[in-house]
């Protein structure tokens, strides 16, 4: 089948969705995707950062599509005109829904460890405003401990159920899920109960934003001042790849190898996650490739200026090679 | 005028009976169905009649019925929503108290015709009484053989299954009502795929309204065409309105499609004008999501022509000065109404029924519930008039299900027909304050108190 998109026409398999066909494109045309998650299904259509524009359904039916739609669940048709970047509707659809995800988001990524990697950030950056319109006091949730390795912060939390599937679909076993409705929603482990699954550290890799953190790492480092590492082990329990995240010699935190869409290559089990911080647990096979445009690749400021910077647990001061 | 084809018999004495009911005439659709006809005559009687979804969006019910994917194995289900939770609309809960058998009837008939061998009622669950009343119909259905194994003798089986809701109004939309009867929470799909092909267990499924379901007895018994010749263009047959507000007389009345807004307001037959002798000052015809109208345009089209109850004379003039049939729920104000205060109180419902499940609407009408309560209560700012309508249209149409667009349309058509109303508060504070807001709105403005804001 073949689909225009932003004027670049790719050919993809029949079923495939919009936002797969512009990933298949790559660049700038590709929508946002806050919540659906290629590893789980039934995820997307939640945040709809992903809004596109239809100009022509399909070559039989040229007619565009009455509404913007969500890219991450419509598939594509023979012949279909997709707008993406090209389409002034769709900008400021999402201009829109970044205002609606912001409104009630405690910015508090100063003391957030999600900070530099966090996919509203990123959104925020391109797509936000400058200001707040919105004047109304912010959802207030206390923090919760889902046992001694993760750690919900409700406060920042944008709904996009990527946890929730996880859980059902990765660790098959669930505790946990979404509580009441409108805009009073709450990720919950039903009554606090603890996730307590071999996989259920994965949660805090498919988390876009800073809502569900991994306790062992908490507060331990910016990770822009970390080397991403990938490194594997034998392991029982899953691949065993993962990327270490590293301060010369030492692992800071474990993590799935994800891609420049944020997505984990694959999932990782808990004694990998948590439990593996040595050295010697890994071999490490090299840097990991990160998008020059994060945050994270920017973690060497050496060609910019050479700024004393802090050493994240020690304190002490040293120069950046 | 006033056929009453789905409420002719409404008013005998135990009606709800099946005894009184079939020796009123009733089930003989069914048996002239089951016995004289096949599927596909049902479904071409039904398609001739013109019926149109009476939950709300109008679609063609012959034309749904056919797009139910007949090829698979797979069982397929009917689905009767009974939901009923918009606000200003009660007629479905009117027919099922009263003629639960009607409602049987039809549910029959439309299985029969789409070959559905087991199919629920989703019903309100505030509706409890109303469940118990299905209840004792169903069972003597099955007693009559109308239901069960080997219907009449002709081979044919149907179950019922009465399904209560838990207390949401958006369960009413069809895919979230779905979710909710597998038993999961009931937040709505992401549509394609449609329920014809991945409805109920993922199986093929018909999801109507109990009103347009119960339409299909009369038109097997009087024949799709004479069914059509009632109503004007597209808007054929009968429908019933749950008129309430400032009228003298509120109630569920039977039109025929095609009789002027302004005979149903000030007959006597119908609402039987406005209550202490008072003036019309705005309509919301078809349930609280559908745009409001001032009087001038409820009664007439910008064009100048009468407006008549029909799905199109409703939405003449396009969202600028025309609206929507809806559901039926046709709420009335007169001039002593607040318009402020009512598109406050909508938009509290709103906050408090979304599923959450996307930004937009999750975000959007929370943001919009709070500005419209300051501007209410005399602290408004003059700002945030256009800053309710900017989040309005920032809702409408990026939403997943379409409550998105209804809570969206009573706040933008509120702001675009009554915008002095709006200013008027946010000028003249300590008036507002002090002001008595009409029959409608007896309770203190303090009572009201949003769930979310009490945590
Ligand atoms: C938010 C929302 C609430 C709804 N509530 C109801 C309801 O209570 N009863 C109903 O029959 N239809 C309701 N609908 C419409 C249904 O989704 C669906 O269109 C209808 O049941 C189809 O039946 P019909 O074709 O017979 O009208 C609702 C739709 C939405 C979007
Ligand atoms: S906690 Fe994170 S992953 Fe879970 S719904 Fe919220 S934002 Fe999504
Ligand atoms: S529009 Fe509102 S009710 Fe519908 S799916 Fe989205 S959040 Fe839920
Ligand atoms: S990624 Fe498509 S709606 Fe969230």
């Amino acid at each position: 089948m073949r689909v225009t998109i932003d004027d670049i026409t790719v050919d993809v398999e029949e079923g495939t969705t919009i936002l797969t066909a512009a990933r298949k494109i790559g660049g700038k045309i590709v929508p946002p995707a806050m919540c659906w998650y290629s590893k789980l299904k039934g995820s997307g259509g939640k945040c709809r950062t992903c809004l596109v524009k239809v100009a022509q359904s399909s070559a039989k039916d040229p007619r565009p599509m009455p509404k913007l739609v969500a890219s991450c669940s419509t598939p594509v048709q023979d012949g279909m005109v997709v707008q993406n970047i090209t389409s002034p509707e769709v900008l400021e659809a999402r201009k829109a829904i970044v205002e609606f995800l912001l409104i009630n988001h405690p910015l508090d990524c100063p003391v957030c460890d999600q900070a530099g990697e966090c996919d509203l950030q990123d959104l925020s950056f391109l797509h936000g405003m400058v200001e707040t319109r919105s004047e109304e006091p912010r959802r207030e949730f206390p923090a919760i401990d889902i046992g001694d390795k993760i750690k919900l912060n409700m406060n920042r939390c944008i709904l996009c159920y990527r946890c929730v599937f996880t859980a059902d679909q990765i660790t098959g076993k669930r505790v946990h899920g979404v509580l009441y409705r409108g805009d009073a929603p709450e990720i919950s482990t039903y009554i606090q109960n603890v996730i307590d699954n071999d996989f259920s550290g994965n949660v805090i890799d498919v988390c876009p934003v800073g809502a569900l953190t991994d306790r062992t790492f908490r507060f331990k480092s910016r990770v822009w001042f970390l080397n991403a590492m990938d490194a594997h082990r034998d392991c029982t329990h899953c691949g065993g790849k993962v990327t270490a995240w590293m301060y010369g010699n030492e692992i800071y935190r474990i993590t799935g190898r994800k891609d420049k869409y944020g997505e984990v290559e694959e999932f990782i089990c808990n004694e990998c996650r948590f439990e593996k911080k040595n050295f010697s647990d890994w071999i490490i096979e090299g840097p990991r490739k990160i998008s020059r445009e994060s945050v994270i690749s920017a973690n060497h400021y050496e060609k910019l200026i050479k700024p004393s910077i802090i050493h994240p647990i020690e304190g002490t001061t040293e120069k950046q090679e | 005028m006033g056929r009453a084809l789905l409420t002719e018999n409404i008013l005998i004495p135990g009606i709800r009976d099946f005894d009184v009911y079939r020796a009123h005439g009733g089930y003989v659709s069914a048996e002239k169905a089951l016995k004289e006809m096949t599927a596909a005559d049902v479904c071409r009687e039904v398609t001739k009649s013109g019926l149109r979804g009476r939950g709300g969006a109008g679609f063609p019910t012959g034309l749904k019925w056919s797009f139910l994917d007949r090829k698979t194995e797979r069982p397929r289900y009917l689905v009767c929503n009974a939901d009923e939770s918009e606000p200003g609309t009660f007629k479905d809960r009117y027919l099922m108290e009263h003629l639960p058998h009607l409602l049987i009837e039809g549910l029959i008939i439309s299985s029969f015709a789409l070959g559905v061998r087991s199919c629920y009622i989703y019903v309100r669950g505030e509706f409890k009484y109303i469940i118990g009343i299905l209840k004792r119909a169903i069972d003597e259905a099955y007693q009559h053989n109308f239901l069960g194994n080997n219907i009449l003798g002709t081979g044919l089986s149907l179950d019922i299954f009465l399904h209560p809701g838990a207390g949401a109004y958006i369960c009413g939309e069809e895919t979230a009502l779905l979710e909710s009867l597998e038993g999961k929470r009931g937040n709505p799909r992401i549509k394609p795929p449609f329920p014809a092909f991945k409805g109920l267990y993922d199986c093929p499924t018909v999801v109507n309204n109990v009103e347009t379901l119960a339409a299909v007895v009369p038109i097997i018994g009087m024949g799709g065409d004479a069914y059509a010749a009632i109503g004007v263009g597209k808007s054929t047959g009968t429908k019933l309105i749950s008129a309430c507000g400032n009228i003298n007389k509120p109630g569920v009345y039977e039109i025929d499609f095609g009789l002027p807004v302004e005979d149903f307001i000030y007959s006597e037959q119908y609402c039987g004008g406005i209550r202490d002798g008072k003036m019309l000052k705005a309509v919301v015809p078809g349930g609280s999501s559908v745009p409001v109208l001032p009087a001038g345009l409820m009664l007439n089209t910008v064009k100048g022509e009468q407006r008549l109850m029909t799905y199109e004379s409703m939405a003449e003039g396009g969202f600028e000065t025309g609206t929507m049939l809806g559901s039926g729920g046709f709420i009335v104000f007169d001039e002593d109404a607040c318009m402020v205060r009512n598109t406050w109180n909508f938009t509290c419902f709103y906050r408090h029924e979304s599923c959450g499940q996307c930004s937009p609407c999750r975000e959007g009408t929370a943001w919009m519930e709070p500005i419209l309560k300051r501007i209410e209560l005399g602290e408004g700012k003059s700002k945030e008039i256009d800053l309710l309508v900017s989040i309005a249209a920032k809702i409408e149409g990026n939403t997943i299900c379409p409550f998105g667009d209804a809570a969206a349309w009573p706040v933008a058509s509120a702001i675009r027909h009554f915008r002095d109303e709006f200013e008027f508060h946010i000028d003249h504070p300590e008036i507002v304050k002090n002001i008595e807001h009409g029959s409608i709105y007896k309770y203190p403005v303090s009572s009201i108190q949003h769930p979310a804001s009490l945590r």
